[in-house]
C-alpha cells in the first residue's frame, strides 16, 4: 500500500491520495510513517522537476497535496524526538526586493529534502542575515533577488559577512529572475542556481549527504 | 475602385499604418531632424519586415535609467513631473537610439496613492525610498470559484470584483448594484449612483484623474518633443497573453498553478473569452497613439514556468489568436519573453511571415536566429547582468557577436532584454556605437 501512496502523491493524484490517507489513519497506520511516504513522494517530485518533466505548476500543486496530507496526519502525530536533518540554510530575499516565489520553492524544495530551513521572508536587511548566521551557525545561505537592485544589496550582504569575520564559514548560492554566474562575481557568493533543484544540489554538495 | 478597409491585407493594413507613423503631425525642429527621424523608422520598419535596412537598428529601453542618469531618483520623478520630463529629455538627447521609449511606464506615485493602489509597492511606498523599481504585488483578486463570474459578464467582473480589490479607494464599487439594471433605462443609472458608500469613490476619481491628465500631459510632451527632435516614438498600444492576464493578474502563481489542475477547462473557456477584448483595448490604443507597436510583456509561459505540453495547451492557442487579431488589423506586436524561450521556439513560428517582433532575455539568440530567422524578426538580449558586471569593451564585443550572429540578412534590433536602472551610462553607449561600426549592411 505505501508503495501506491508514493506513487499516486508523485504522479498528483489529489482525490485519491486524500481518499488513501484517510483510509491509512483509519487502519491505524502510523502518522510518521505516512509523512515518511509523502517525504519520498516529494523527493521524486523533485527529481522529475530536475529532470524538466515537472515544472512550476507540479511543484506548487504537490505543495499544497503535501500540506493537506500534513492537515490530516497532524492530530496523530504522537510527540517524537528531533527530526534529523542533513544540515541548516538560511535564506531570504536581499533587502529592496519584495518577490517571494521562487523563494519559497527553494524553501519548500530544500525543507522535503531534508534540510533544516530558515526562510528570513523578503526585503531582508543586511543586519538580519548576519545575526541569523551567527544565530544558526548556518554553513549555507541562500540570496534570492529577481531585480537588478538586488545585484548590490547581495553583494552588501556578502561584504557584512566578510566584517562580521564569518565569510569563510557560510558558503554562499543566489539565484532568481537576472542572476547568473557573472553576477555571482560581482557580489562575491560561491555559486548561482538556476533553480529550486540547483540549490538543493548546492547544499548537498556543500553539507554532504548526497 | 479603392477598395473598402475590409477587402485590405493585413499588410496593406499596415502600410498604412507605417505611413502615417512615418509623417507624425509635428513640426520638426531641422530639416535634419525630419531626415533623421524618416531614417531611424525606415530602419525599423525595414528590419520588421526581414528587409536589409541601412544597418542594424538599435533601441534602449528606458526603465527607470534616466533618473538615475540625471542625477535624480525613481522616487523624485514619480511625483515631480517637471524632473521626470527634464531626465527623459536628458536620455534622448544624450543617446543616440533609432526609437525613443517615453516615460509612460513611470507611473505617477499621487494618482497610485489617491487610489490605493494594490498592484505595486514603489519607493517610499512599501519599498525604501532609494528604491530603482517599482514591484508588482501578486495576489488571488480573483478567488477560484469566480471563473463563472467572469464568463458571465466581463465588465461586471472588472468593475464590482477586480478594481475593488486593487484600488483601496474604489473598495465600496463592490457593493454597487449590477450595471446590467440600467440597461435600457438610463435613469436607473442614477438610481444606482446615489449609494451614499459611493460618494467617496466619485470624489476619489475625479482626483486621481485630474492628476493623471497632468501626468499624461508630460508623458505626451515628452513623446512629442522627441519627434520634433528626430526621434520615433515606440509607444503604441499594449496586451497580455491571455494566460499571463490570468497568471499575473487575477490569479498569481499559486492560483493559476492549482486552476491549471483543478479546473482547466474553466480556465481554458475564461482564456478564450478575455481574447476578443484585449485585441480590441490594444489596437484601440495604437490608433489613438498613432502607433502601431502593440507592447505584450510576457512572463508565465517561459521554458522555466511551465512544459511545453502546458504552453501548447494553455498559453499558445488564445496568444496566438492574440497576435492573429493584432496583426490583421495592421498592427506590429512587439513581445518582451521574460527568461529563457528555447523550447518554444518551433511554436511560435507559426505566424505569417514577418508580422512580428520577439525580444528575448535569456533565450539562445543563435538558436532563436536559426529557427525565427527566417519567420520573425527578433531583438536583444544584451542582460541586465552584463551591462551591470561588464566593461563597455566586453559589452560592446558582445554586441558584435549579435550582430555577425543575429543581424545576417535583416530582421535583426539589437537592443536589451529587459529594462535597466543604476547601470553604467557607458555600457549603454557601447551597445550604439556597436549599431553603427559593426552593424552596417554592405
Amino acid at each position: 500500500m505505501p508503495k501506491d501512496f508514493i506513487t499516486l502523491l508523485a504522479d498528483l493524484k489529489e482525490d485519491e491520495v486524500i481518499k488513501l490517507t484517510k483510509q491509512r489513519l483509519e487502519a491505524g497506520d502510523e502518522a510518521l510513517a505516512i509523512l515518511e511516504d509523502s517525504r519520498k513522494a516529494m523527493g521524486i517530485v523533485g527529481d522529475r522537476f530536475a529532470d524538466g518533466k515537472y515544472f512550476i505548476p507540479e511543484l506548487v500543486y504537490s505543495g499544497d497535496l503535501l500540506k493537506q496530507i500534513t492537515e490530516l496526519v497532524k492530530p496523530h502525530l504522537v510527540q517524537s524526538g528531533e527530526t534529523k536533518h542533513l544540515g541548516t540554510v538560511v535564506i531570504g530575499t536581499v533587502a529592496g526586493d519584495i518577490h517571494d516565489i521562487g523563494l519559497n520553492i527553494v524553501d519548500f524544495m530544500l525543507d522535503v529534502n531534508g534540510f533544516k530551513v530558515y526562510n528570513l521572508g523578503v526585503d531582508v536587511p543586511v543586519e538580519k542575515f548576519v545575526e541569523k548566521m551567527k544565530e544558526t551557525s548556518a554553513p549555507v545561505l541562500g540570496l534570492s533577488g529577481f531585480l537588478t537592485l538586488a545585484f548590490d544589496a547581495m553583494k552588501d550582504t556578502v561584504e557584512a559577512l566578510e566584517t562580521a569575520g564569518i565569510r569563510d564559514k557560510v558558503k554562499i548560492m543566489i539565484g532568481g529572475g537576472q542572476m547568473d554566474d557573472e553576477v555571482v562575481k560581482y557580489a562575491k557568493a560561491d555559486a548561482y542556481g538556476k533553480d529550486a533543484m540547483a540549490a538543493v544540489f548546492l547544499a548537498k554538495k556543500w553539507i554532504g549527504g548526497s | 475602385m479603392e477598395k473598402t478597409r475590409d477587402e485590405l491585407s493585413w499588410q496593406e493594413k499596415r502600410e498604412e499604418r507605417f505611413k502615417r507613423w512615418l509623417s507624425p503631425d509635428v513640426k520638426f525642429k531641422t530639416p535634419q531632424a525630419e531626415k533623421l527621424y524618416k531614417e531611424r523608422l525606415t530602419r525599423f520598419i525595414k528590419a520588421i519586415k526581414l528587409e536589409e535596412p541601412d544597418r542594424v537598428p538599435v533601441q534602449i529601453p528606458a526603465g527607470s535609467f534616466p533618473a538615475y542618469y540625471s542625477g535624480t531618483t525613481l522616487r523624485t520623478i514619480m511625483y515631480d513631473y517637471d524632473a521626470l520630463k527634464q531626465s527623459w529629455l536628458k536620455f534622448l538627447y544624450d543617446f543616440d537610439m533609432d526609437l525613443y521609449d517615453n516615460p509612460g511606464f513611470i507611473f505617477p506615485g499621487r494618482v497610485y496613492e489617491l487610489l490605493d493602489y494594490k498592484l505595486y509597492q514603489w519607493p517610499g511606498h512599501g519599498l525604501p525610498s532609494d528604491s530603482s523599481m517599482h514591484q508588482f504585488v501578486e495576489n488571488e483578486y480573483m478567488k477560484a470559484d469566480e471563473y463563472d463570474a467572469f464568463i458571465k459578464d466581463q465588465f461586471d467582473f472588472s468593475l464590482r470584483y477586480f478594481t475593488p480589490r486593487t484600488c483601496g479607494t474604489l473598495a465600496p464599487l463592490s457593493s454597487l448594484a449590477r450595471f446590467n439594471s440600467a440597461l435600457g433605462l438610463p435613469f436607473q443609472l442614477m438610481a444606482l449612483c446615489t449609494n451614499p458608500d459611493l460618494q467617496p469613490v466619485f470624489q476619489a476619481m475625479r482626483e486621481a484623474s485630474q492628476e493623471l491628465a497632468k501626468w499624461q500631459a508630460v508623458v505626451g510632451e515628452c513623446d512629442q518633443l522627441a519627434k520634433e527632435a528626430g526621434c520615433p516614438s515606440a509607444a503604441g498600444g499594449i496586451a497580455l497573453a491571455p494566460f499571463d492576464t490570468f497568471a499575473d493578474m487575477f490569479r498569481g502563481t499559486r492560483g493559476i498553478a492549482m486552476d491549471m489542475y483543478r479546473q482547466p477547462e474553466k480556465l481554458l473557456e475564461a482564456l478564450e473569452i478575455v481574447t476578443p477584448p484585449s485585441i480590441e483595448s490594444a489596437v484601440d490604443v495604437a490608433n489613438f497613439a498613432g502607433c502601431p507597436i502593440v507592447f505584450i510583456p510576457l512572463h508565465k509561459g517561459n521554458d522555466v514556468f511551465m512544459s511545453r505540453e502546458q504552453y501548447e495547451r494553455f498559453y499558445w492557442p488564445t496568444f496566438q489568436k492574440l497576435l492573429l487579431g493584432i496583426i490583421n488589423e495592421g498592427c506590429v506586436p512587439v513581445m518582451v519573453a521574460d527568461g529563457s524561450y528555447n523550447e518554444r521556439l518551433d511554436i511560435i513560428k507559426d505566424l505569417p511571415r514577418a508580422s512580428v517582433l520577439w525580444i528575448f532575455e535569456q533565450t539562445d539568440m543563435a538558436k532563436a536566429k536559426k529557427i525565427l530567422g527566417d519567420t520573425a524578426c527578433i531583438g536583444g538580449n544584451v542582460t541586465a547582468a552584463q551591462l551591470y558586471t561588464n566593461t563597455p569593451q566586453a559589452i560592446k564585443e558582445y554586441c558584435r557577436w549579435l550582430i555577425e550572429v543575429c543581424g545576417k540578412g535583416g530582421g535583426y534590433i539589437l537592443t536589451l532584454g529587459s529594462s535597466v536602472d543604476r547601470c553604467n551610462p557607458e555600457n549603454l553607449q557601447a551597445i550604439i556605437e556597436a549599431a553603427q561600426e559593426y552593424g552596417v549592411y554592405r
